[in-house]
């Protein structure tokens, strides 16, 4: 009988490396791994659980797998063997995607990207530094300035006497990183405030 | 693109203009090396020595901003030497249509030019087909268009194309191009070998066809060659856009651009929708699929309003605030913001201080905002704008706020690719900190602002009548599964998930947020899950359409305008590659691909089973009015109905073809955005270009940030040619000072051979090439390219030419 391996398993159960995530505990990637094979994991993935992922830059749509562990670090990634258009290599920004997240400092432990915002920033004018603030408070702030704009601006009638329902003096930019639903969103929500001027990357 | 890029592997020529696949799609160049294996051929067609022309069969380089002259010379050929794909061209183009005989083309124009304020403007009345009828009344119907079968009147389609085209002979082309005439030939003859039933053409483009004062002409050039050969819609073929973004494609569907509302379909105007008929009266067309726009648009502002909209109120129609028809493109709002007319900017995933045009002017307009939000996973130079190398913190009063965003697998969610599949992605980790997705962000932000109206304010309803019904009780997160079904569309009765477009209504019975998604969510029995989750390998018809892997828009369907892959009589053209088929003694169609045409008659009675449309009564190009390829466009473009070759509006040269120098619809602004340096300047001799390198994405935001690409990549550079660095005395690695009439940079000097002078009708044009990553942020810095690039736009579009401008160079002094 055909040895199968742990990937044809969860193909075949139909679940593929997303099902995992989806429904399973981190372990199950050895554990899954160990019955069907009956070997075990090498030690490095032995606890990690898969995630699938499609590639965050250019637009080709690589399937990459992610591999991350119970320490919340993301580990390791590759392309997914399974995809039909990468089928398994990434360039080297696909190669480096973990990097965004976490990266391996001098003493040899992971840690989150040094660089990433991790906090909600306000700068005020005329300051020469940013200050940490909730969210609470900079979604409020934003909200009473979005107010504030669209209400010193906004046009129920243009010259012609047409309802128009707008303001021009709110602009905004984004975005191509982002996903569909979240473009859905931020869509009704400019559109729901009268804003014109909603543009991004493709413009470009 | 209308393929996809495991298609690429049915190609038999690739012709690769204005697109540096090895380095910016290098999975797309994986299938273009697998089809090379298998006996295909690669043209690139580029200014600079890249990637992938070290790969290529055929390179022929050009002086940037001439891909008009190249391409339109290549139909000239290949109408001369009779090479075009004649039952094609007759049957699926518009070749045989008589245009009005009051068209005209002279010196560099075409007839209806008009200037108004200083503005010039098409009157298109004259490029309009001869017809029977009322075209406003009763639309471009194709019976009513007169014809010429035999493609002789003078008036029809192809003799205007074949007399348009005749100028552009092989000498003058190459006078223009920089490109020898021998290797001229040795493309057209190339690429032209398409021309025949079992050979599939495929045209890559990216930016460089786009990014120029007449992009959309460069597209149209391009596709009007594919028509002429018969290479749209056959597996192997098309023309491919090849995306940039992981979403870009998503995003543009989702129209995050002014002058559109989801799916295409266009934004609101108050000068000619008053009213919702008004919107039905104009921009609903009588034929084509587009004439079902009515129900995309009411299934639209039932998914927005819910039980709010209804008929008697328009279904919301004046809750859409309606354009002012001003330019509110990217170079719009910041000409706008410049002259203090914007107090707000929101930047969510995007650093328009580094990717806009003259971005130092940009990043100076910035600082007239009253607030400035920034959506981001890192400090972008957009976000520090007010700290940058050239300014003054202490003088600048805008309130800025950074709102941390998650990286794309620390949610979950859709993305389309570049060949419109849709495909969900998982979360790995959670977002580190209090970084959230912008899903929540935008969940969260909304509310906000809604929150603000409950004291009051003007005209709050749009805000207070949308439908937000995200809350999953007990969880943070947004419910996304409840966004994507809005999206999808479901019937406002029964609340059931709509199988796709098919079924939206125009009477307020569906919703659905994107006509062109629906389907996206609908469940796949055999995969087990929706559509766009589906990760099924099966391709049954060989030719890798996988249609259970993920979900591509529209309709699931792989390769658009698919009819066209088969003769009138519904035979595929090339058997062994066969999308669609009618098969005669069944009577009905074998599709291998979802078919882009009529293929079936939906019963009459419910339950009943629908009814095959014989192949002459099908239509080949379905969203078009006419039913058919555009090789002349009587309206879509508003710069002309046949592209036209004009020098950028920096050039080193004069136009030699015409006297209209520059497009004349080009769009230009005024004050610091109106720097342009004149035609021939002495001051700034060289071509300038911006191209992007395979480390970082985009304006680098992103990659610059991420340790092991910043290491990988960690210079600005131009790239000149070892004639030009010993005539201005520097060697790789030294640095140099780049001057634009906008501004200058330093940056380091690459000397190679990736450009070199060119010929261009007896005057040595040096090129210079840039990569636009870099700003004042992250690990690794440098200089901006966007710094030099001018503020002027295709008029139909406004994207900046970014691709072609002048520039000075010389060794740095040591700082």
């Amino acid at each position: 009988m055909k040895k199968i391996s742990r990937r044809d398993f969860l193909k075949s159960i139909g679940l593929g490396t997303a099902g995992l995530t989806l429904v399973a505990s981190p372990a199950l990637a050895s554990e899954s791994h160990s019955t069907i094979t009956g070997e075990k994991l090498p030690s490095k993935i032995r606890k990690v659980k898969e995630t699938f992922t499609v590639c965050a830059y250019c637009g080709c749509g690589c399937g990459i797998i992610l591999y991350s562990n119970d320490k919340k670090e993301m580990i390791f990634c590759e392309g997914d063997p399974d995809h039909p258009i990468n089928e398994g290599s990434l360039c080297s920004k696909g190669n480096g995607i973990i990097d965004v997240y976490n990266n391996v400092n001098k003493k040899k432990q992971r840690e989150v990207n040094k660089r990433r915002i991790t906090e909600p920033l306000y700068r005020a004018p005329g300051s020469s530094q940013w200050e940490k603030k909730s969210w609470d408070w900079v979604l409020t702030e934003v909200a009473k300035r979005v107010k504030a704009a669209r209400e010193a601006t906004f046009e129920e009638k243009d010259d012609k006497g047409v309802t128009v329902n707008r303001t021009t003096a709110i602009a905004t930019f984004g975005s191509a990183s982002l996903d569909n639903e979240e473009n859905y969103l931020l869509h009704k929500m400019f559109r729901s405030w009268g804003l014109l001027n909603i543009e991004h990357h493709a413009r470009l | 693109m209308t393929n996809h890029f495991n298609d690429f592997i049915n190609t038999d020529v690739f012709l690769m203009i204005g697109s540096n696949s090895a380095e910016n799609h290098p999975q797309a160049m994986k299938w273009i090396v697998k089809a090379k294996d298998k006996g295909a051929k690669l043209i690139v067609v580029d200014p600079r020595l890249t990637k992938s022309a070290g790969m290529a069969d055929l390179f022929a380089r050009l002086r940037p901003g001439t891909d008009i002259a190249f391409i339109n010379g290549m139909i000239n050929y290949i109408i001369e030497k009779d090479l075009y794909f004649h039952d094609y061209v007759l049957n699926y183009t518009n070749a045989s249509f008589l245009v009005n005989p009051e068209y005209k083309f002279a010196d560099g124009v075409f007839s209806g030019l008009a200037e108004k304020d200083g503005k010039k403007t098409y009157d298109t009345q004259t490029w309009q087909y001869q017809m029977d009828g009322d075209p406003v009344k009763d639309g471009i119907r194709e019976e009513a268009i007169k014809k010429d079968l035999t493609l002789q009147d003078p008036n029809c389609v192809f003799q205007i194309l074949k007399k348009h085209v005749s100028r552009y002979d092989m000498k003058t082309v190459s006078k223009i191009t920089g490109t020898s005439e021998d290797m001229l030939k040795k493309v057209y003859d190339l690429f032209a070998s398409t021309g025949k039933p079992n050979k599939a053409g495929n045209v890559i483009y990216a930016m460089g066809i786009t990014q120029h004062t007449y992009g959309s002409q460069n597209c149209r050039a391009l596709s009007v060659l594919q028509l002429m050969l018969g290479n749209i819609g056959i597996a192997g073929g098309g023309v491919n856009a090849q995306r940039g973004e992981s979403n870009v494609q998503g995003s543009t569907d989702f129209a995050m651009l002014n002058q559109y509302l989801p799916g295409y379909n266009p934004m609101i105007y108050a000068h000619k929708h008053t009213k919702l008929q008004d919107y039905f009266d104009k921009d609903v067309p009588k034929t084509s699929y587009w004439s079902n726009r009515n129900k995309f648009l009411v299934s639209m502002l039932k998914a927005w309003y819910g039980d709010k909209a209804t008929q008697e109120n328009d279904f919301c129609f004046d809750y859409i605030p309606k354009h002012d028809n001003k330019n509110r493109t990217h170079m719009g709002i910041f000409s706008d913001m410049a002259e203090d007319k914007v107090k707000g900017m929101i930047a969510w995933g995007q650093n328009p201080a580094v990717g806009g045009p003259s971005s130092f002017q940009g990043r100076k307009a910035m600082e007239k905002l009253d607030w400035l939000v920034a959506v981001d996973l890192f400090e972008t130079e957009t976000a520090a704008f007010w700290h940058r190398p050239e300014a003054d913190p202490s003088k600048i009063n805008t309130e800025v706020f950074f709102l941390p965003a998650a990286m794309s697998y620390e949610k979950e969610g859709t993305v389309s690719n570049s060949g419109r599949w849709l495909q969900f992605r998982y979360m790995a980790v959670h977002p580190p900190g209090q970084a959230k997705s912008d899903l929540w962000i935008a969940d969260r932000l909304f509310k906000a602002v809604k929150k603000e109206y409950q004291s009051g304010g003007k005209f709050p309803a749009p805000m207070m009548d949308m439908v937000w019904n995200y809350d999953i009780p007990g969880e943070d997160e947004p419910n996304i599964e409840q966004v994507a079904i809005e999206i999808n569309g479901y019937d406002v009765k029964t609340k059931e998930v709509l199988p796709g477009f098919a079924r939206l209504t125009a009477d307020g019975s569906t919703a659905c947020g994107c006509w062109i998604h629906s389907g996206y969510w609908a469940m796949d029995k055999e995969a087990g899950t929706v559509a766009c989750k589906r990760r099924l390998k099966k391709d049954k018809s060989g030719l890798g359409l996988f249609p259970q892997y993920g979900f591509a828009w529209p309709a699931n369907r792989r390769i658009v305008y698919n009819r066209c892959s088969a003769d009138p009589a519904g035979n595929p053209w090339n058997p062994e590659k066969e999308l669609v088929k009618w098969d005669s003694l069944a009577g009905k169609w074998i599709t291998a691909d979802v078919p882009d045409f009529g293929a079936t008659k939906p019963a009459a009675e419910p339950g009943g089973q629908p009814t095959p449309v014989p192949p002459d009564k099908t239509v080949p190009f379905l969203m078009q009015e006419e039913g058919r390829g555009r090789l002349f466009a009587v309206k879509g473009v508003n710069d002309g109905p046949l592209p036209e070759h004009y020098e950028p509006i920096e050039s080193p040269v004069q136009n030699i073809l015409s006297k209209q120098q520059n497009m004349p619809l080009a769009t230009r602004f005024k004050g610091d955005f109106s720097k342009v340096a004149p035609t021939g300047s002495t001051e700034y001799p060289y071509v300038g270009t911006t191209h992007r390198v395979i480390e970082h994405y985009q304006s680098g935001a992103v990659t610059r940030n991420s340790p092991t690409l910043a290491e990988a990549s960690a210079h600005m550079f131009a790239n000149i040619s070892p004639n030009l660095a010993q005539k201005i005395g520097v060697k790789t690695g030294d640095d140099v000072l780049l001057e634009t009439v906008r501004g200058s940079i330093t940056c380091k000097v690459a000397v190679s051979g990736v450009c070199v002078p060119m010929n261009i009708d007896g005057k040595e044009v040096e090129v210079i090439g840039m990569p636009w990553c870099f700003g004042y942020q992250g690990i690794a810095q440098g200089a901006t390219a966007n710094d030099l690039t001018p503020s002027v736009g295709d008029p139909n579009t406004s994207i900046p030419e970014y691709k072609a401008f002048l520039c000075n160079i010389k060794k740095a002094s040591k700082y």
